[in-house]
Protein backbone atom coordinates (compact mmCIF):
# COMPACT_ATOMS: atom_id res chain seq x y z
CA UNK A 1 0.00 0.00 0.00
CA UNK A 2 1.37 3.20 -0.72
CA UNK A 3 2.12 6.16 1.89
CA UNK A 4 0.74 9.79 2.08
CA UNK A 5 3.73 11.19 0.82
CA UNK A 6 5.06 9.11 -2.61
CA UNK A 7 8.68 9.55 -1.79
CA UNK A 8 8.19 7.64 1.90
CA UNK A 9 6.42 4.40 -0.14
CA UNK A 10 9.77 2.68 0.20
CA UNK A 11 10.46 2.78 4.02
CA UNK A 12 6.79 2.24 4.66
CA UNK A 13 7.50 -1.17 2.88
CA UNK A 14 10.44 -1.61 4.47
CA UNK A 15 8.64 -0.73 8.22
CA UNK A 16 5.86 -2.82 7.59
CA UNK A 17 7.77 -5.73 6.90
CA UNK A 18 9.61 -5.65 9.88
CA UNK A 19 6.36 -4.40 11.64
CA UNK A 20 4.15 -7.73 10.31
CA UNK A 21 7.22 -10.48 11.04
CA UNK A 22 7.59 -8.81 14.64
CA UNK A 23 3.86 -8.64 15.54
CA UNK A 24 3.16 -12.49 14.42
CA UNK A 25 6.32 -13.99 16.13
CA UNK A 26 6.89 -11.82 19.16
CA UNK A 27 4.10 -9.25 20.62
CA UNK A 28 1.09 -11.78 20.05
CA UNK A 29 3.29 -14.50 21.81
CA UNK A 30 3.98 -12.32 24.64
CA UNK A 31 7.71 -11.90 23.97
CA UNK A 32 8.91 -8.67 25.26
CA UNK A 33 12.98 -8.84 23.75
CA UNK A 34 12.92 -5.70 21.94
CA UNK A 35 11.61 -4.20 18.86
CA UNK A 36 13.86 -5.18 15.94
CA UNK A 37 12.09 -2.17 14.11
CA UNK A 38 12.95 1.07 15.75
CA UNK A 39 15.43 1.83 13.75
CA UNK A 40 13.40 2.04 10.42
CA UNK A 41 10.34 3.35 12.08
CA UNK A 42 12.29 6.26 12.84
CA UNK A 43 13.36 7.21 9.24
CA UNK A 44 9.64 5.97 7.75
CA UNK A 45 8.22 8.79 10.68
CA UNK A 46 11.03 11.48 9.53
CA UNK A 47 9.26 10.97 6.15
CA UNK A 48 5.74 10.99 6.81
CA UNK A 49 5.57 13.55 9.14
CA UNK A 50 7.16 15.84 6.61
CA UNK A 51 4.22 14.83 4.09
CA UNK A 52 1.64 15.30 6.92
CA UNK A 53 2.73 18.71 7.19
CA UNK A 54 3.25 19.65 3.63
CA UNK A 55 0.39 18.64 2.54
CA UNK A 56 -1.63 20.19 5.61
CA UNK A 57 -3.36 17.39 7.30
CA UNK A 58 -4.84 18.01 10.14
CA UNK A 59 -3.92 15.46 12.55
CA UNK A 60 -2.24 17.71 15.68
CA UNK A 61 -4.02 17.47 18.64
CA UNK A 62 -6.61 14.84 17.42
CA UNK A 63 -7.33 12.87 20.96
CA UNK A 64 -6.47 9.13 21.15
CA UNK A 65 -9.50 6.61 20.66
CA UNK A 66 -11.82 9.16 19.28
CA UNK A 67 -13.33 12.66 18.73
CA UNK A 68 -16.20 11.61 21.49
CA UNK A 69 -13.48 9.69 23.79
CA UNK A 70 -16.47 9.19 26.58
CA UNK A 71 -18.86 7.31 23.86
CA UNK A 72 -15.97 5.13 23.62
CA UNK A 73 -15.07 4.16 27.02
CA UNK A 74 -18.69 2.91 27.65
CA UNK B 1 -29.17 14.08 16.54
CA UNK B 2 -27.29 11.29 15.45
CA UNK B 3 -27.84 8.15 13.77
CA UNK B 4 -26.57 4.79 15.46
CA UNK B 5 -25.82 1.35 13.96
CA UNK B 6 -24.53 -1.42 15.32
CA UNK B 7 -24.26 -5.25 13.78
CA UNK B 8 -22.01 -8.22 14.62
CA UNK B 9 -19.55 -10.19 11.84
CA UNK B 10 -18.15 -13.57 12.47
CA UNK B 11 -14.35 -14.48 10.81
CA UNK B 12 -14.08 -18.43 10.67
CA UNK B 13 -10.19 -17.51 11.94
CA UNK B 14 -8.74 -17.62 14.89
CA UNK B 15 -7.78 -14.09 17.02
CA UNK B 16 -4.42 -13.87 16.36
CA UNK B 17 -4.65 -14.95 12.17
CA UNK B 18 -7.00 -12.22 12.54
CA UNK B 19 -5.04 -9.64 14.07
CA UNK B 20 -2.35 -9.86 12.25
CA UNK B 21 -4.36 -9.86 9.29
CA UNK B 22 -5.48 -6.30 10.46
CA UNK B 23 -2.94 -5.10 9.50
CA UNK B 24 -1.98 -6.45 6.38
CA UNK B 25 -5.57 -5.91 4.77
CA UNK B 26 -4.67 -3.38 2.27
CA UNK B 27 -5.00 -3.26 -0.54
CA UNK B 28 -7.68 -6.07 -1.02
CA UNK B 29 -10.23 -6.51 -3.88
CA UNK B 30 -12.53 -4.95 -2.44
CA UNK B 31 -10.66 -1.89 -1.32
CA UNK B 32 -10.42 -0.01 -3.83
CA UNK B 33 -11.55 3.41 -2.52
CA UNK B 34 -8.26 3.26 -0.11
CA UNK B 35 -5.71 5.97 -1.63
CA UNK B 36 -2.82 5.34 0.79
CA UNK B 37 -2.14 3.93 4.05
CA UNK B 38 0.08 5.34 7.44
CA UNK B 39 1.25 4.54 11.09
CA UNK B 40 1.72 7.82 12.21
CA UNK B 41 2.00 6.69 15.69
CA UNK B 42 2.92 3.52 17.63
CA UNK B 43 3.69 2.55 21.08
CA UNK B 44 3.96 -0.75 23.18
CA UNK B 45 2.65 -0.28 26.79
CA UNK B 46 4.28 -1.15 30.41
CA UNK B 47 1.49 -3.73 30.21
CA UNK B 48 1.87 -4.92 26.71
CA UNK B 49 -0.34 -3.24 24.78
CA UNK B 50 0.25 -2.26 21.15
CA UNK B 51 -1.03 1.76 20.52
CA UNK B 52 -1.24 2.58 17.18
CA UNK B 53 -2.58 5.43 15.00
CA UNK B 54 -3.19 4.92 11.03
CA UNK B 55 -3.89 7.82 8.66
CA UNK B 56 -5.96 6.94 5.67
CA UNK B 57 -7.07 8.22 2.34
CA UNK B 58 -10.03 7.00 0.83
CA UNK B 59 -11.95 8.59 -2.40
CA UNK B 60 -15.17 10.17 -0.87
CA UNK B 61 -18.18 9.51 -3.10
CA UNK B 62 -20.92 12.54 -2.71
CA UNK B 63 -24.26 11.74 -3.82
CA UNK B 64 -25.53 13.28 -6.92
CA UNK B 65 -27.92 15.40 -5.24
CA UNK B 66 -25.96 17.01 -2.86
CA UNK B 67 -22.84 17.75 -5.12
CA UNK B 68 -24.51 21.16 -6.15
CA UNK B 69 -24.19 22.25 -2.22
CA UNK B 70 -21.08 21.31 -1.44
CA UNK B 71 -17.53 22.86 -2.38
CA UNK B 72 -15.90 21.26 -5.40
CA UNK B 73 -13.23 19.99 -3.79
CA UNK B 74 -14.97 17.38 -1.90
CA UNK B 75 -15.39 14.78 -4.90
CA UNK B 76 -12.11 14.19 -4.03
CA UNK B 77 -10.49 12.64 -1.79
CA UNK B 78 -10.98 12.50 2.60
CA UNK B 79 -8.75 11.63 5.26
CA UNK B 80 -9.09 9.00 7.80
CA UNK B 81 -7.68 8.53 11.25
CA UNK B 82 -7.79 4.87 12.72
CA UNK B 83 -6.89 4.32 16.31
CA UNK B 84 -6.54 0.99 17.71
CA UNK B 85 -5.56 -1.09 21.46
CA UNK B 86 -4.48 -4.66 20.63
CA UNK B 87 -4.03 -6.33 24.09
CA UNK B 88 -2.82 -9.77 23.31
CA UNK B 89 -3.03 -11.20 26.69
CA UNK B 90 -7.30 -10.63 26.95
CA UNK B 91 -7.32 -11.96 23.00
CA UNK B 92 -9.39 -7.90 22.68
CA UNK B 93 -8.16 -5.49 19.40
CA UNK B 94 -10.34 -2.24 20.14
CA UNK B 95 -10.50 0.15 16.93
CA UNK B 96 -11.98 3.82 16.61
CA UNK B 97 -12.50 5.39 13.01
CA UNK B 98 -13.06 8.56 11.92
CA UNK B 99 -13.35 11.22 9.25
CA UNK B 100 -10.89 14.31 9.64
CA UNK B 101 -11.89 15.89 6.69
CA UNK B 102 -15.22 17.19 5.63
CA UNK B 103 -16.53 16.26 8.85
CA UNK B 104 -18.82 19.20 9.12
CA UNK B 105 -21.05 17.66 6.12
CA UNK B 106 -20.91 14.33 7.30
CA UNK B 107 -19.05 12.86 10.37
CA UNK B 108 -19.05 9.56 10.80
CA UNK B 109 -17.48 7.68 13.54
CA UNK B 110 -16.97 3.47 14.22
CA UNK B 111 -15.82 1.86 17.26
CA UNK B 112 -14.71 -2.35 16.40
CA UNK B 113 -14.77 -4.94 19.13
CA UNK B 114 -12.86 -8.06 17.79
CA UNK B 115 -12.68 -10.86 20.06
CA UNK B 116 -12.69 -14.96 20.51
CA UNK B 117 -15.78 -16.20 19.41
CA UNK B 118 -18.42 -17.57 22.34
CA UNK B 119 -19.09 -20.34 19.83
CA UNK B 120 -16.30 -21.47 18.41
CA UNK B 121 -13.07 -20.37 20.10
CA UNK B 122 -11.20 -21.05 16.83
CA UNK B 123 -13.36 -18.04 15.22
CA UNK B 124 -13.26 -14.15 15.99
CA UNK B 125 -16.42 -11.78 16.30
CA UNK B 126 -16.21 -8.16 15.77
CA UNK B 127 -19.01 -6.08 17.60
CA UNK B 128 -19.53 -2.99 14.76
CA UNK B 129 -20.91 0.78 15.92
CA UNK B 130 -21.36 3.74 13.76
CA UNK B 131 -22.36 7.13 14.90
CA UNK B 132 -23.06 9.33 12.01
CA UNK B 133 -23.98 13.01 12.06
CA UNK B 134 -24.63 16.06 9.93
CA UNK B 135 -24.09 19.98 10.98
CA UNK B 136 -25.55 21.04 7.26
CA UNK B 137 -28.21 23.19 7.93
CA UNK B 138 -31.12 21.80 6.05
CA UNK B 139 -29.90 18.83 4.47
CA UNK B 140 -28.16 17.18 7.80
CA UNK B 141 -31.05 14.40 7.86
CA UNK B 142 -30.84 13.41 4.03
CA UNK B 143 -27.18 13.38 4.04
CA UNK B 144 -27.48 11.09 7.72
CA UNK B 145 -29.31 8.57 5.96
CA UNK B 146 -26.90 8.32 2.67
CA UNK B 147 -24.57 8.16 5.23
CA UNK B 148 -26.08 5.27 6.88
CA UNK B 149 -26.62 3.23 3.51
CA UNK B 150 -23.19 3.82 2.37
CA UNK B 151 -21.93 2.84 5.81
CA UNK B 152 -24.07 -0.96 5.25
CA UNK B 153 -22.52 -1.64 2.02
CA UNK B 154 -18.63 -0.59 2.85
CA UNK B 155 -19.07 -3.42 6.16
CA UNK B 156 -20.05 -5.89 3.46
CA UNK B 157 -17.36 -4.67 1.55
CA UNK B 158 -15.25 -4.69 4.97
CA UNK B 159 -15.90 -8.18 5.84
CA UNK B 160 -14.91 -9.54 2.21
CA UNK B 161 -11.75 -7.88 1.98
CA UNK B 162 -11.18 -9.40 5.68
CA UNK B 163 -11.80 -13.20 4.33
CA UNK B 164 -9.49 -12.69 0.80
CA UNK B 165 -6.70 -11.48 2.93
CA UNK B 166 -6.99 -14.39 5.51
CA UNK B 167 -7.29 -16.83 3.21
CA UNK B 168 -4.60 -15.63 1.17
CA UNK B 169 -2.14 -15.45 4.30
CA UNK B 170 -3.44 -19.02 5.04
CA UNK B 171 -2.51 -19.90 1.82
CA UNK B 172 -5.35 -20.55 0.22
CA UNK B 173 -6.32 -19.14 -3.35
CA UNK B 174 -8.74 -16.82 -1.92
CA UNK B 175 -12.62 -17.96 -3.19
CA UNK B 176 -14.71 -15.12 -5.01
CA UNK B 177 -18.07 -16.12 -5.46
CA UNK B 178 -19.69 -17.80 -8.30
CA UNK B 179 -21.96 -14.34 -8.70
CA UNK B 180 -19.12 -12.42 -8.75
CA UNK B 181 -17.49 -14.26 -11.15
CA UNK B 182 -20.08 -14.34 -13.57
CA UNK B 183 -20.95 -10.02 -12.95
CA UNK B 184 -17.32 -9.82 -14.08
CA UNK B 185 -18.12 -12.14 -17.16
CA UNK B 186 -20.94 -10.45 -17.37
CA UNK B 187 -19.31 -6.69 -17.69
CA UNK B 188 -16.09 -7.95 -19.97
CA UNK B 189 -18.94 -9.50 -22.25
CA UNK B 190 -20.74 -6.12 -22.24
CA UNK B 191 -17.31 -4.46 -23.31
CA UNK B 192 -16.45 -6.66 -25.65
CA UNK B 193 -19.87 -5.96 -27.53
CA UNK B 194 -19.40 -2.45 -27.11
CA UNK B 195 -16.20 -2.10 -28.81
CA UNK B 196 -17.37 -4.35 -31.02
CA UNK B 197 -20.26 -2.30 -32.37
CA UNK B 198 -17.87 0.51 -32.60
CA UNK B 199 -15.62 -0.84 -34.41
CA UNK B 200 -18.13 -1.95 -36.79
CA UNK B 201 -19.35 1.88 -37.16
CA UNK B 202 -15.88 2.86 -38.15
CA UNK B 203 -15.62 0.21 -40.72
CA UNK B 204 -19.06 1.54 -41.65
CA UNK B 205 -18.43 4.88 -42.48
CA UNK B 206 -14.95 4.85 -43.46
CA UNK B 207 -16.54 1.85 -46.25
CA UNK B 208 -19.14 4.61 -46.79
CA UNK B 209 -16.30 7.45 -47.22
CA UNK B 210 -14.48 4.99 -49.77
CA UNK B 211 -17.39 5.18 -51.71
CA UNK B 212 -17.70 8.57 -52.49
CA UNK B 213 -14.20 9.10 -52.98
Amino acid sequence: MNSVGEECTELKRDYDMCFNRWFAEKFLKGDRSGDPCTEVFKKYQLCVQKAIKDKDIPIDGVEFMGPNKEKTDR
Amino acid sequence: MVKHFICFSVLKSSWDQVFIAFWQRYPNPYSNHVLTEDIIFREVTPDNRLISRRLLTKTSRVPRWAEQYLPAHMSCSAYIIEDSIVEPRSQHMTTVTWNISHARVMSVEERCVYRVNLENSSWTEIKREAWISSSLYGLSRAIQEFGLARFKSSVTKTVKGFEYVLAKMQGETPTRTLAETAKEAKEKARETALAATEKAKDLASKAQKKQYV
